[in-house]
């Protein structure tokens, strides 16, 4: 799943400015990250009318990165829209963009920050699990990425800073090279990780386009 | 045998050798490496000039390195992954090379978060063992990590990684050493050495590896200035193992400037009667001048 967070309050009415404003959220990632479901909109709405900025209405896109479903959608909003002076999208980086080519003469304001594709661990809490880097090579990790979850992206880790199994950059974030170990271990396929692993090719990960 | 440095002679002819590390200044000021330089002259056969080490901007270690040779004293220059791409890591490597420069150690490098520009974006194309493996290809088989040729002169580097034996998970740390060893490494700096059993630990199963003889190992030495010093490497600085009964002595010592000269002379003092060990990488950070006392007390002065 997409993770984002919501940037802060006072950001977003920083770049609001003027009303009024029409609130555009997400059904898929960012409801179950609880920065774009019908609860955050409402609760964002409230907020801009305490604050006397007028919101015209709202939508929940299904989900925002689909342009066609996203046109039909907007077209009942046609009014309310029209009467907007920003458009506040609480969806991911790819949600703001597919808005904006579709709403083009109101000015679109992200409400979220994209941070990585990630898992749901717990109600509200979210791991890193992928930076979409265009070649997975897991199987040679025992299915964990190290590109994505060790900082440094080393291939032929660990690093020398791992402290009781945390990572040495946030003590809150569990050594990847240290899960790798263990899994290995336990499996007796430590010796996956005596081979070196070549550089990587990062050719992969700037592709812009896939057509079916 | 032609030797690409100093540093490569004096291993090879299984003297026992001294690195010393000299950090560059925050500032373009030449007089700031001359003055280190000068007073660690004579005692050490390679000088580390370390790469923005902590992430944090200083004088570039090609720049240092440059400096040092003109002052007829031979670097090593560091290089590190984190501020740099496969291309620009190669053409460094070249260009150091071009100057004079003989030995380069290659190290991941610590992450930006660490330093002066945290906000920075961290490179990390690739890794020490994948850098290691690229150098010696360019300097034996002259083929850039793309496979293309190089076209006039392959770098002749005396290739040098780092080694951390008190990093967990321990059983790995000796497969890491061996992984930099089948990459082209010839020499190895060791994190400093705080806690002897790890050591002699880690040493053990080196040496049950035989990959003594692969490799030539200079142990690290960090003589603790003070209390606060100690306080801060042992629970603030990643990596670095400073047992209890060290800390305990610093705190108790009346004059620990003295107590961390004296711990750190009988730590060189045992490491050098361990077999496997070819030498000693002094780091003594905003402390210099203790270095010519350290080998000369130790008898490390003449070799």
């Amino acid at each position: 799943m997409i993770i984002t967070r919501q940037k802060d309050i006072s950001d977003i009415l920083e770049s609001i400015k003027e009303g009024p404003v029409f609130i555009i959220g997400c059904s898929e990632c960012a409801t179950l990250c609880h920065t774009g479901g019908e609860e955050e909109v409402k609760s964002i709405e409230e907020f801009l009318s305490k604050k006397n900025i007028k919101t015209t209405g709202w939508v929940i896109l299904e989900p925002a990165c689909n342009l066609l479903n996203d046109k039909r959608l907007l077209r009942k909003y046609n009014e309310e829209i029209k009467k907007a002076n920003k458009i506040l999208v609480l969806a991911c980086g790819n949600g703001v963009q597919t808005v904006s080519e579709i709403i083009k003469d109101i000015e679109i304001i992200p409400g979220t920050d994209t941070l990585f594709l990630g898992e749901i661990k717990h109600l509200k809490e979210f791991e890193k699990r992928c930076i979409t880097c265009g070649e997975c090579i897991q199987d040679k990790f025992g299915s964990i990425c190290p590109v994505s979850r060790c900082p440094k992206s080393m291939l032929n880790g660990p690093c020398g800073g791992s402290i009781n199994g945390k990572c040495e950059i946030n003590e809150n974030i569990d050594c990847v090279w240290d899960i790798i170990y263990k899994y290995l271990k336990e499996k007796n396929q430590l010796y996956k990780l005596k081979e070196i692993k070549k550089p990587k090719n990062w050719s992969k990960s700037t592709e812009m386009r896939r057509v079916i | 045998m032609n030797f690409r440095s100093n540093l490569e002679r004096v291993l090879s002819e299984g003297k026992f050798a001294i690195t010393a590390e000299i950090g560059p200044p925050k500032g373009a000021d030449p007089n700031k490496i001359k003055e280190k330089a000068e007073i660690l002259r004579g005692y050490a056969d390679a000088y580390n000039i370390t790469d923005n080490q902590t992430a944090v901007v200083r004088l570039s270690s090609m720049g240092g390195s440059f400096l040092l040779l003109n002052l007829k004293l031979e670097p090593i220059m560091q290089m590190t992954c984190r501020d740099r791409n496969r291309i620009a890591l190669q053409s460094d490597v070249l260009g150091a090379a071009s100057i004079g420069v003989r030995n380069i150690l290659f190290i991941t490098g610590d992450h930006q978060s660490f330093g002066n520009h945290p906000d920075a974006k961290g490179v990390f194309d690739l890794d020490s063992i994948q850098l290691i493996q690229i150098i010696r290809n360019m300097r034996d088989k002259g083929i850039f990590q793309s496979g293309d040729k190089i076209l006039s002169g392959n770098p002749e580097i005396f290739i040098g990684a780092a080694a951390n034996p008190f990093a967990e998970p321990y059983e790995l740390r000796v497969d890491r050493l061996e992984k930099k060893i089948e990459a082209g490494a010839d020499f190895i700096q060791t994190q400093s050495v705080f806690n002897l059993d790890r050591f002699n630990g880690w040493m053990d199963e080196v040496r049950s590896r035989n990959l003594d003889k692969k490799i030539h190992i200079l142990a690290g030495i960090t003589p603790l200035k003070s209390l606060k010093m100690t306080e801060r490497m042992k629970f603030h600085v990643p990596g670095v193992d400073i047992p209890d009964r060290i800390y305990e002595r610093m705190k108790k010592a009346s004059d620990p400037k003295a107590e961390g000269y004296n711990l750190a002379l009988e730590l060189i003092n045992d490491i050098k009667k361990i077999r496997g060990v070819h030498g000693l990488h002094i780091t003594a950070l905003f402390w210099e001048d203790v270095i010519p006392h350290l080998v000369m007390k130790s008898g490390l002065l003449n070799r």
